[in-house]
């Protein structure tokens, strides 16, 4: 069993499908404007991103709350970016291109935009195959070095999203703001505990340290 | 699956505009059920604004008739950047704009600069319908057919000077009514825009004051706008009210803005992508889900008509 399943572990869950809900509630009342497909796309990108965000908010939320219970919902959370991600990958070959092969790779290989979408969903992909405890148990020490990639993801994925404007860049620069705090956050804990354990160094005697988080 | 077939679909069966804006109420109106004849008539009752141009006759140059997007789809996704960055919001908020009594200046390489009512400029033209597809540099498309009258028979009337070269035309500057240009927000206003004097004579290019039979909705360019069919669709400047014939090329707003984005030429040209995405295929508004995009064509399909003004050019270069 992947998750310890209880009543806010359902709650949560289904919390996450709203805006999914949301979306095809606004498809069947035909409420997405005048081009429903770009629409689509840039609902189902903004919900991956979100998720993506809250999921990489986890970990601070509970250093500064000193609240231990969010953690088991970070795998959830990673999840639902990934879901999120998958149907914009889906809406944008089959909703939008309707599998005419020739024409994605066309697309995809004149439009830089794409490529940095293609880094975070890749990412966000390996992320989710690996997201079992089997996989996390198999993988060791690695498991953390490979999820560290998630920041990646993030950043690609903003990149992605200013990459394909015109030039009003207030959104992708909102999620950047987040994403650049949530890391400055990590970085300065970092930095605090490595200082701590320099202080604690015995002296005169040379030690090696394990890299400490 | 498409179908394809080569038959072009009669005029007759469009659906007219009005029908098809009022299909909701329509669908609304026969739920309601119990009262069927009376809200069918209560609709159609609704349905009865004058067009302001009922029934022009069309353009020979009028292309994909059977093929026109609704025009509540044209009304509502915009890219007028003077009110919103955002397509949907400008619908609204343009509707502040004073479109009355439109003035334009004529100045520049011409015997008879000044400036003219747009009325007195429309009571000495033969307006025409004018069904052209519309191919934005974001990769969507539309089929409008537009109420106007070509560029050239004005330009004729002002009498240019043989030193003019190019033509630049000038949006309206009005802060007070236009919140982005209150705020001084991303481009250079007024918004610019040129034609070399070759294009603008082209028989395709035209000054619009309509759409769908009636007078130009605000958000769509009123009181008069450009439509180049053939070039994207920052070309096609809306709300013009200035018109120079020139000697040299003039900077043009998103010109300036990246140069080596947004070229002067702006030619519809699908082996040209932007320096950040494909113009291989457009989104033609309208198309429903799961069928494939449009697959975009040299000067938008107009190269037959047009392909000759730039015969000695690299269009790679001349983007």
């Amino acid at each position: 069993m992947w998750f310890r399943i209880n009543n806010a572990w359902i709650v949560i869950s289904i919390g996450c499908l709203l805006p999914l809900f949301g979306l095809l509630l606004d498809i069947v009342t035909n409420n997405l404007g005048s081009n429903p497909i770009q629409a689509i796309h840039i609902r189902l990108g903004d919900w991956s991103l979100r998720f993506l965000c809250l999921t990489l908010a986890v970990t601070p939320i509970q250093t500064m709350t000193k609240w231990r219970g969010m953690a088991e919902y970070r795998q959830m959370l990673g999840l639902y970016a990934f879901f999120y991600a998958t149907l914009h990958v889906f809406g944008y070959l089959f909703v939008d291109h309707a599998g005419a092969w020739r024409v994605i790779g066309i697309d995809i290989i004149e439009s830089s935009y794409i490529w940095f979408g293609v880094i975070a969903y890749v990412i966000v992909l390996m992320l989710a195959i690996t997201s079992p405890k089997s996989a996390k148990k198999r993988l060791g020490k690695n498991w953390k070095k490979l999820h560290r990639l998630i920041y990646y993801a993030a950043g690609a994925a903003v990149i992605h999203y200013f990459w394909q404007l015109k030039g009003n860049l207030f959104q992708p620069l909102f999620y950047l703001t987040i994403i650049s705090f949530l890391l400055g956050f990590r970085v300065l804990v970092r930095l605090k505990n490595r200082q701590l354990a320099k202080l604690m160094l015995p002296k005169g005697r040379p030690i090696s340290l394990e890299d400490n988080e | 699956m498409i179908i394809k077939t080569n038959k072009a679909i009669p005029a007759s069966e469009i659906t007219d505009p009005l029908v098809f804006q009022q299909r909701r109420n329509i669908i609304k109106a026969l739920l309601a059920g119990t009262l069927l004849p009376a809200a069918i008539g209560s609709v159609s009752a609704n349905t009865v604004p004058q067009l302001r141009w009922p029934a022009l006759t069309k353009s020979k140059h009028s292309t994909d008739i059977g093929l026109i997007t609704p025009p509540e789809l044209v009304k509502n996704y915009t890219n007028y950047y003077e009110f919103s960055f955002n397509k949907q919001d400008s619908t609204e908020l343009a509707q502040s704009l004073h479109t009355d009594n439109w003035t334009i200046e004529i100045s520049g390489e011409v015997e008879k600069p000044g400036h003219y009512q747009l009325e007195d400029i429309l009571g000495r033209q033969t307006l025409q319908e004018y069904v052209y597809r519309f191919r934005c540099v974001e990769a969507w498309s539309m089929v409008i057919p537009w109420i106007g009258f070509p560029l050239v028979d004005l330009i004729k009337r002002l009498k240019p000077l043989s030193k003019a070269k190019f033509v630049k035309f000038t949006s309206i500057y009005d802060p007070e009514n236009m919140p982005k240009q209150r705020i001084n927000a991303m481009l250079d206003w007024p918004y610019v825009e040129a034609l070399r004097i070759d294009e603008a004579v082209h028989p395709l290019t035209i000054l619009a004051v309509g759409m769908y039979g009636d007078a130009l909705p605000k958000q769509n360019g009123a009181a008069l706008r450009l439509v180049v069919p053939w070039k994207y669709g920052f070309k096609s400047i809306k709300a013009i009210v200035k018109i120079e014939l020139l000697n040299r090329a003039p900077m043009t707003t998103w010109h300036a803005f990246a140069p080596n984005e947004y070229g002067f030429y702006a030619n519809v040209n699908p082996s040209v992508p932007h320096p950040r995405w494909s113009q291989f295929s457009e989104r033609r508004l309208g198309s429903r889900f799961f069928t494939p995009r449009r697959q975009t064509e040299l000067y938008n399909g107009y190269g037959e008509q047009v392909a000759s003004l730039y015969s000695d050019m690299d269009l790679r270069h001349f983007y």
